[in-house]
């Protein structure tokens, strides 16, 4: 939908500010679903907030990814046209994020591997020689840093709870653990800038399998084994989910193109 | 000569405190006892001849009021004859509860929602503080969920009055 820079490096930041806008945008999304739903209100009210933060962290980026874009094509793009006018192959989120939400052990799941990979990753980005994306992520950080207290706490709850609660957690493990490898395998933009603006993401995997090992043992529960991992997010090869999910969240503006509140 | 300098009243500095005393009276439209001073979101205020520039920073991300919080900003300064006006929005540094006034701390209290506890986030933050009844004072409180009505605040409840309350979360 937009055409590409003459420098690679300019065409790589755009890609990797929409691999991060995306990766927000869908979980945010996602777990918006769940507005009206909740088990009880003040988890129904905990989940929106969530999405509501993640909403807030992917306009952010995309607010960025648009303006570089406007430059480089010299005709303007907003945040809306990244959002609601690209293809499912465009979109560059991780794939755990498209994923169904299932029941709620298998959101609270969702949200504790996005979240922790998250607060590893911005940790870094915060350093990064880019300002903008510097900034985003301190900002983001804090608000991601909650989320993984309040999911780490619900792993714990349903692990270490009745017999049914924990084998619904279980079986969350058993079905997205196969995701959180994408989070570690850099794709070309990625591996292009992390020696400048982007990050190595080979240097938090430690960080990452620690915090998550440690909040499954207190939940008493089996921490999962180096195993086959699904990737393609990244490239824009994504699940049969995405789809349905773009065809209702871009609905409105694609049947009145232009629309605004 | 410095002795006359001294004696001119500074123009441009007058006008920047009364830019600075004009935004008090802009509140947030979620908790309207406080104005966007007593938050912190204000970082910064420019004036250039008939160019006024308020830098704001956003509480959360996805903080919904902001734009409204800018256009309320924008209105007052037009009423108050300010024509040029620039609303920028700055992330870094990023909003912190420690830029919460006192005098905004006592007006969260007396409204209802307890104010923020400590004064850093760092890593204790999440440890067991003690958060204060804004309705009897009581320190015998309990946590009901790290969220609340609006990303800022969390739910707690008072084991002495029984009372359901808001607590600003430190961040």
């Amino acid at each position: 939908m937009y055409s590409k820079s003459i420098n690679k490096a300019e065409d790589d930041l755009v890609d990797y500010t929409l691999f991060l806008a995306d990766s927000s945008l869908i979980m945010g999304h996602r777990l918006s679903e769940w507005t009206g739903h909740g088990p009880m209100i003040e988890q129904d009210i905990a989940i929106t907030n969530i999405a509501l933060d993640l909403i807030g962290q992917a306009r952010n980026f995309y607010q960025y990814a648009a303006g570089m874009i406007t430059e480089i094509q010299g005709k303007k793009v907003t945040e809306d046209d990244l959002a609601y006018l690209r293809d499912a192959n465009e979109f560059k989120n991780l794939l755990i994020t498209e994923l169904p939400n299932g029941d709620w052990a298998k959101t609270i799941l969702k949200v504790f591997f996005l979240s922790v990979w998250q607060f590893y990753f911005y940790q870094k980005l915060i350093y990064s020689e880019d300002k903008r994306l510097s900034a985003i992520a301190e900002k983001s950080l804090k608000e991601v840093t909650y989320h993984v207290k309040w999911s780490s706490d619900w792993v714990i709850r349903l692990g270490d709870g009745t017999e049914e609660s924990q084998g619904k957690i279980a079986n969350a493990i058993e079905d997205l653990w196969p995701y959180t490898g994408e989070m570690f395998m850099p794709v070309e933009f990625e591996n292009n800038l992390k020696n400048s603006v982007g990050i190595d993401v080979s240097s938090i995997k430690n960080d990452y399998i620690e915090k998550v090992a440690a909040v499954l043992k207190e939940a008493t529960l089996y921490v999962p084994r180096e195993s086959w991992m699904h990737t393609g997010g990244k490239k824009g090869v994504h699940t049969e989910h995405l789809g349905y999910i773009l065809a209702e969240m871009q609905f409105l503006q694609r049947a009145y193109p232009g629309l605004e509140w | 000569m410095d002795h006359i300098k001294q004696n001119i009243p500074n123009l441009f500095s007058i006008r920047v405190e009364e830019i600075w005393n004009i935004l008090s009276s802009v509140n947030d439209p979620e908790i309207p006892v406080l104005s966007v001073l007593d938050l912190g979101i204000v970082r910064d205020v420019k004036v250039q001849d008939d160019f006024v520039e308020v830098i704001i920073t956003p509480t959360y991300s996805g903080c919904p009021v902001m734009d409204f919080i800018g256009m309320n900003i924008r209105k007052v300064l037009s009423e108050n004859g300010f024509r040029n006006i620039k609303i920028t929005h700055h992330l870094s540094p990023a909003w912190t509860t420690d830029w919460m006034t006192e005098a905004g701390k006592e007006k969260l209290r007396a409204y209802g929602i307890a104010p923020p506890v400590a004064k850093t986030f760092d890593k204790n933050y999440f440890e067991t503080l003690k958060i204060e009844c804004p309705h009897c004072y009581s320190l015998n409180t309990k946590i009901i969920s790290e969220f609340s009505s609006t990303a800022c605040k969390a739910l707690y409840q008072c084991n002495d009055c029984g009372e359901p309350f808001d607590y600003f979360k430190c961040h």
